[in-house]
């Protein structure tokens, strides 16, 4: 009886939090209530606070509050990929101009940096310069999103220019990555591209008030900012807690309001029978896959056959059944969000090597590859990232997938600063837990991790035929004609060659206070965190 | 007075290592300490659990079955499983090996090389001796678990990482308490004599002065084995320590503690009975030894 109850209140609870959340745009314009500090919990470490080089949730939740975007996924509609509004820029997203080659942006007046600069176009030239065109030692993770741009130009004051060298379907969701914030040109020009990664200056709704390293970031409401009467809080504080149960304890605990990540089922349920009607659940897609990266540079990781076997270990559809039970991950799929048109279907994945649903035939024919290469009883560093979900979870999961093709993997969990540093700089590792979590949803985008040359991409290879589809890919005029190339693309990334190795998909689940009003969830945790939108009801 | 007790102390160690049979001992320590021997036997079973883990156990301690994740326990698994399906009951057992590996290897390490420095640190005496402590005096002042969260975080984790983290705090420890006993053993003719025979340093370290600090050094040693197991557990719960599938009872509680307390309390309890049963071995054993060797405890 107690388990129907507590199924019962869980679909309620679930079932008016979506309903909460398809109404919430009328009831919240009547009921809004100003005041307050944010508390909500990050399950990560701090690697650095220029946003441009770093690919993690664990800087976008504490630091987008403090930014602002030339444009945004629509916080009220966050889940369609195609809904982008004007943030910086002034009126409505530009269309395109000369055959869907010229963007023009009029740039909003009377903004200001925090530091009291006024902002002006030659702010976004210089920071989309910096993301797209980085000199060689900079890192810029999405550099790749933007191939198709020729030029970023500003003719006047507030007027940007960005001239495409062909159309592409993928430029505005690119420019709406929450990643994309916009920097002073005067700070880039006077202390250079590293002085970011240390310090704030932005037009968000919300000035820097502290950093504490390891503790929290906290932020208090930009009495500037551009949008009249946002934000609704005082305040905010990101509580650093890799640890979920951490996490978890400061939400029952009321420490907390929030997470905006995800946790797994379970703890989900445990909140809901804890608290009942005090937690709100929304759910969730996730356009966040979690994947293997193998380094080439190492033997025998420069052998495909080697790769090959890597991923034809894993049982990714036994995994998904049960994985899903403890861990945020879900659905099976290869290098698009699996509900995505251009994503493959099931009887198109079960051609890719790992994905058969003979998991015997998969795990004999690994073997085979193996003992062909010269390496029946390979040993292998296994790098994960010291966060719980899904990193660890999965990562055990895999290192049990490899033993069964006879394969001895070394787990070697660091914190979140220390495995970046060995995926990006000391390339130290074997075989890496490494993830593709992008916001919007964007495919042609969104698959450069597999490519060689990708800035966030870290398995050191080079691959010409891979790179040569994918160009043909990013000017595909049709969606038919794009689905067939991302087949051949997706083939040679995660099978033929086997660069990469997919292991699951995420899926978001939300459970916080629902005194919490005014945030909806998105199919990535990137999106929606500018907290200018929230407002608590207490 | 000094001399008196010195002597007494060699005589018990000597009660206690030779001249008796095996048997003969065991009775004799179940009769002056039943406590001790309860220690002893906890710390006996730890070790034959961990030589003979594969033939006990029926399951392997770290590959994934899910069919039968966080089953409670029952007649197939005794102590139930975890959320990867792994038997808890084999984990645990495989995990005393970890448990003993880390254990010993600090304990052994960090005692013996405290022991040499406390001692040496002793005979010379005067600056060095000033100088010496005083760097032991810098290391002491950190607690044992941040001494040894500082050392993880510049080598990294991993088994050999722990045994280096929890080795080096131990070793000032150690150092101190030897040398306070050594300081009254070098005031002692026979040193004099030994020096005045033109002995080496080396060899009046070795031969006559830490023979003589043994009582204090096996207890030392004892302890050791208990706190290091214990810090083992507590840096792998914190995530620095080692790192799954290996079997660790710090690991199995980290696991377990967070996510299925409520749901699934035996994936917590166990490993956490393990350690608790496993440190409280190490101590009542080592309570026992200071009570056989300490002659003013022993005539009390």
């Amino acid at each position: 009886m107690r388990k129907i109850y507590s199924k019962l209140a869980l679909s309620l609870v679930v079932g008016g939090g979506l309903a909460l959340g398809a109404v919430g745009t009328a009831s919240t314009a009547h009921a809004v209530k100003t005041g307050g500090t944010l508390n909500f919990v990050v399950g990560s470490t701090i690697t650095t606070s220029d946003l441009h080089r770093e690919t993690t949730f664990g800087v976008v939740h504490p630091f987008r509050p403090f930014y602002s975007l030339l444009i945004k996924v629509n916080p009220e509609n966050p889940s369609s990929p195609t809904d982008f509004i004007c943030d910086l820029c002034e009126g409505s997203v530009p269309k395109g101009t000369d055959g869907f080659k010229n963007y023009t942006f009029t740039i909003r007046k009377g903004v200001k940096f925090h530091d009291g600069t006024p902002l002006t176009a030659h702010d976004i030239v210089a920071t989309y310069n910096k993301i797209i065109f980085p000199p060689k030692d900079v890192p810029s993770a999405r550099k790749s999103f933007f191939k198709m741009v020729d030029t970023i130009t500003a003719p006047d004051d507030f007027t940007v220019v960005f001239k495409l060298k062909f159309p592409s379907g993928s430029f505005i969701p690119a420019v709406a990555t929450p990643f994309n914030i916009i920097y002073s040109k005067k700070d880039l020009d006077t202390y250079g591209y590293e002085w970011h990664t240390k310090n704030i200056n932005g037009t968000g709704a919300f000035k820097l008030a502290e950093i504490q390293p390891g503790s929290h970031v906290s932020g208090v409401k930009n009495p500037d900012y551009f949008v009249k009467g946002r934000p609704y809080l005082d305040g905010f504080k990101s509580i650093i807690a890799p640890k979920m149960a951490v996490r978890l304890n400061a939400i029952r605990g009321d420490r907390a309001a929030i997470e905006f990540r995800g946790f797994p089922p379970k703890a989900r349920d445990d909140l809901v029978a804890a608290l009942g009607d005090k937690i709100t659940v929304q759910e969730s897609d996730w356009n966040c896959v979690l994947l293997n990266t193998i380094n080439h540079k190492k033997k025998p990781f420069d052998d495909a056959r080697v790769r090959r076997a890597l991923t034809l270990a894993m049982d990714r559809w036994a995994g998904s059944k049960y994985l899903s039970k403890i861990a945020i991950v879900k659905t099976v799929g290869g290098v698009v969000f699996p509900n995505h048109p251009l994503a493959a279907t099931k009887a198109e994945l079960v051609k890719l090597a790992g994905y058969s649903e003979d998991i015997k035939a998969s795990q004999t024919e690994a073997m085979r590859l193996l003992k062909e290469a010269g390496v029946p009883n390979l040993k292998i560093d296994f790098l994960n990232r010291g966060v719980d979900q899904p990193y660890k979870v999965v990562g055990t999961w895999a290192i049990d997938q490899y033993k069964k093709i006879g394969v001895n993997a070394v787990q070697k969990v660091q914190p979140s600063s220390v495995f970046y540093d060995s995926l990006r700089k000391k390339h130290d590792f074997d075989v890496s837990a490494d993830f593709n979590c992008q916001s919007v949803i964007n495919p042609i985008a969104d698959v450069t991790k597999f490519l060689g040359s990708s800035g966030n991409n870290y398995g050191q290879y080079e691959d010409q035929p891979l790179e040569d589809i994918y160009n043909k890919l990013a000017v595909a005029a049709t969606e038919k004609e794009q689905r067939v190339l991302m087949r051949e693309y997706e083939t040679r990334a995660i099978s033929d060659q086997a660069h990469l190795g997919v292991t699951l998909w995420w899926y978001k689940i939300n459970a916080y206070r629902s005194y919490v009003k005014g945030w909806k969830i998105a199919p990535s945790h990137y999106l929606n965190q500018a907290l200018d939108n929230i407002w608590l009801d207490q | 007075m000094v001399v008196i007790s010195e002597s007494m102390v060699e005589s018990d160690i000597e009660d206690l290592t030779t001249g008796n049979s095996w048997g003969a001992m065991v009775v004799t320590m179940l009769r002056k300490y039943p406590l001790g021997a309860f220690g002893a036997f906890i710390v006996f079973l730890m070790i034959f659990l961990a030589i003979f883990a594969n033939v006990i156990t029926p399951y392997d301690p770290v590959l994934n079955s899910f069919e039968n994740m966080l089953t409670p326990p029952n007649a197939q698994f005794w102590l139930g499983t975890d959320q990867f399906g792994r038997d808890i009951l084999t984990r645990i057992i495989y995990g005393s090996r970890t448990a003993l590996f880390v254990g010993f290897s600090c304990a052994i390490i960090g005692a013996f090389t405290g022991l040499v420095l406390g001692v040496a640190s002793a005979y010379f005496g005067g600056r060095f001796d000033l100088i010496f402590q005083r760097v032991m005096d810098v290391f002491m002042a950190f607690p044992l678990i941040i001494m040894a969260l500082a050392v993880v975080a510049v080598f990294g984790t991993g088994t050999q990482n722990v045994i280096i983290a929890i080795t080096i705090p131990f070793i000032p420890r150690c150092a101190r308490v030897v040398r306070s006993s050594a300081l009254s053993i070098r005031e002692i003719p026979y040193v004099d004599a030994a020096r005045a025979l033109g002995f080496t340093h080396t060899r009046i370290i070795l031969r006559h002065m830490v023979p003589n600090v043994m009582a204090p050094f096996l207890i030392m040693l004892t302890a050791f084995v208990g706190q290091a197991i214990l810090l083992e557990a507590s840096l792998s719960y914190l995530g620095l320590g080692v790192q799954e599938p290996v079997p660790a009872w710090g690991l199995m509680l980290q696991g377990g503690a967070e996510e299925y307390a409520e749901s699934a309390p035996w994936v917590a309890i166990w490993p956490g009975v393990a350690i608790s049963l496993a440190v409280f071995g190490f101590n009542l054993f080592g309570d026992s030894l200071r009570d056989a060797l300490d002659p003013k405890l022993r005539q009390q």
